[in-house]
């Protein structure tokens, strides 16, 4: 895995460890700068080994019957070796109220995060693309106070966005319904915003001023613009953060809990598999297979699309 | 079935709900008399962004802020919730385990990701060996969470073990632990999981900066002989102090705001709780709006001088750049 090919042999004279003072002669520095070498590709081993195995161990587990991980560890799998899909078939059939039934919540999580992830991006577009070339008064003091909403932790609007939500009526009819995804996809939405409106502004202020005014003297408005200039050459920047707020709201668990209600019709995976381990801590087969239905798309994601994801996190863009 | 066709029409509807607001604000903006057109562009873009975080951010902050002095009938009751946060034994405990928590994850995190970052740097497999270390950032904390339980899981010392700790200890002669269960150890153990996941993020964003070195700067100094060590004592360290700054602040307000491991692999129970997890107990557990305000508020004071310094030192390497 190093840069080192070939492995000198050690010295016999046992080597003290630090760093190798000017008198020493080149040969022996340059065995030790091999060594060091060494120990960095053991320790580099080592480290992903670690940080590798507890997802390995994860996977290998849901393919095992119920009865071997129950039985002994993962690693003995090849003593006796048997595999069974088994786990992922128990966990996703519907199968009445005491089975997992992840395959709803999984169809959940994809119809609270698609919304989820286009409504901010559009609305934080129109707001950069206006911050960055829109020309009003107090636009800088503006753009800096929506900034610094990020440092607003998402604890400090739970309770009372909540109470908003269930006030919300017109005469006797709920505009946003507890058991819908709804107040899932708002909450998530308004989250999103200060930190997408800086992202992207960010990237849509260094688009040329000529493009624009070219545009603008070909008669188009504002709105022609934004949807043909400023979207189309956004893309990258949109791409980057359309990953994040992806990741973000699929694998969010407090806004699902105190917005979904926890029913079937609209609790995402994460808030189940998060149930499951409460009421059923040591069924390790359901939980391993549950684990990774809820990881699979995710990996996807992340493995397709690293590139992007590293550039947004690069940019500066962490939520939290 | 029938239940997908609904969920489906569900997501179709809203997406064209919002679809027809814009499209309605992008036809007023351009059919606007030329007069006000400029001021009526400006408002309509702004309006949607505007209107949802007056309304479900900013306008809730300030509720919340007078939530905390409250009781849980919703009558003022002065700094009461702020004395129970401080005297009452279990309350003090989640104090004590925020703070072990928000010292342990980002220089723990930092450190490690900063040896593996230095000495995968142009090794053979870098991608590889990169991916494998930053894939936990990618998976649910809820994920993450069973992983480690899992690892973490116990049997009886008579039985064998399945979770790999244990076995560990065991194959060492010891006796199995309930690693989860023993306080004050199993804080650690949950801050073991933290560390797991954000060791990535440091990994990828130190190891872009090291990237930006100049090689001149590296080469010259091999040149002069420096060892590994002075190199990266002398060269690396220094050339790359910002991104370790953005690194440290930016994994301590993640860490402030950790609430998915704990509520995932202890719910906070054998004295394990951390802020953010009580948070969400007393207001939506147990019935305490007043007292998970005043946590939240609690949360905000601790997350502000880290964000204000973050946004500083980045603002600092905008400027150099």
């Amino acid at each position: 895995m190093s840069s080192t090919p070939t492995i000198p042999p050690v010295p016999a004279t046992p080597q003290p460890s630090d760093t190798p003072s000017a008198v020493e002669p080149p040969i022996t520095r340059r065995v030790k700068q091999r060594l060091t070498s060494r120990g960095a590709t053991i320790a580099a081993i080592i480290i992903a080994t670690v940080w590798t195995i507890p997802t390995a161990g994860l996977l290998i587990s849901s393919f095992r019957p119920e009865d071997n991980i129950q039985r002994n560890g993962w690693w003995n799998v090849f003593a006796d070796f048997e595999v069974t899909l088994e786990n992922y078939s128990d966990v996703l059939v519907p199968g009445g109220s005491q089975s997992p039934n992840l395959g709803d919540y999984f169809v959940n999580s994809l119809a609270i995060v698609i919304p989820a992830t286009l409504i901010p991006l559009v609305i934080a577009a129109m707001a950069a693309y206006m911050f960055a070339w829109g020309k009003f008064r107090g636009k800088d003091t503006m753009f800096v106070f929506i900034f610094a909403l990020q440092i607003i932790p998402l604890q400090m609007a739970l309770i009372p966005l909540l109470r908003l939500f269930v006030n919300l009526q017109i005469g006797d009819v709920q505009l946003l319904p507890a058991g819908s995804y709804a107040q899932l996809w708002i909450a998530h939405t308004i989250f999103a915003l200060p930190l997408a409106i800086f992202l992207l502004h960010n990237f849509i202020a260094e688009i040329p001023g000529e493009v624009i005014e070219a545009a603008k003297v070909d008669g188009a408005g504002h709105a022609t613009i934004f949807w043909r200039i400023i979207i189309p050459l956004s893309v990258p920047a949109l791409a980057s953060y359309a990953i994040f707020q992806f990741l973000w709201v699929w694998n969010d668990l407090l806004v699902a809990l105190v917005f979904s209600g926890g029913t079937p019709d609209v609790a995402p995976i994460t808030q189940r598999l998060a149930e499951l381990t409460g009421t059923r801590g040591s069924e390790w087969h359901r939980l391993t297979a549950g684990a990774f239905v809820s990881m699979v798309v995710p990996l996807l994601v992340f493995f397709g699309l690293q590139r992007y994801f590293v550039r947004g996190l690069l940019a500066g863009g962490l939520k939290g | 079935m029938e239940d997908l066709g609904n969920k489906f029409l569900q997501v179709v509807v809203a997406l064209a709900i919002f679809a027809a607001i814009i499209g309605l604000i992008m036809l007023i903006v351009d059919r606007a008399p030329k007069s006000i057109r400029d001021r009526v562009t400006i408002a309509g873009f702004l309006a949607p962004a505007a209107i949802l975080l007056v309304v479900g951010m900013i306008w809730p902050a300030v509720q919340t802020t007078f939530l905390a002095f409250t009781d849980r009938e919703g009558n003022v009751n002065g700094i009461e919730n702020f004395v129970w946060m401080f005297t009452e034994p279990t309350a003090l405990i989640t104090l004590r385990n925020t703070v072990l928590w928000m010292v342990l994850v980002p220089i723990l995190a930092t450190g490690i990701g900063l040896v593996y970052a230095v000495i995968i740097d142009k090794a053979r497999g870098e991608r590889t060996l990169k991916a494998l270390v930053f894939m936990p950032m990618a998976i649910s904390m809820v994920g993450a969470g069973v992983i480690w339980r899992f690892i973490y899981a116990y049997k009886g010392p008579e039985q064998e073990q399945i979770g790999l700790l244990n076995q560990i200890l065991v194959w060492f002669g010891g006796e199995p632990q309930q690693f989860l269960l023993d306080a004050p150890g199993n804080t650690f153990f949950l801050i073991a999981v933290m560390i797991w996941i954000q060791v990535g993020f440091a990994m990828v964003i130190l190891s872009a900066a090291i990237k930006g070195i100049p090689a001149e700067i590296v080469e010259a100094s091999r040149l002069d002989g420096a060892s590994a060590w002075q190199q990266f004592k002398d060269i690396t360290i220094p050339s790359i102090r910002g991104a370790l700054v953005v690194v440290i602040t930016t994994i301590t307000i993640i860490t402030l705001k950790v609430f998915d491991i704990v509520r995932t692999m202890t719910a906070g129970n054998y004295d394990t709780s951390v802020i953010a997890n009580e948070m969400y107990t007393q207001a939506f557990r147990a019935g305490e709006p007043g007292r998970g305000a005043a946590l939240a508020l609690v949360l905000f004071l601790m997350v502000l001088p880290v964000v204000i310094y973050n946004a500083r030192v980045l603002k600092q390497q905008r400027q150099i750049r």
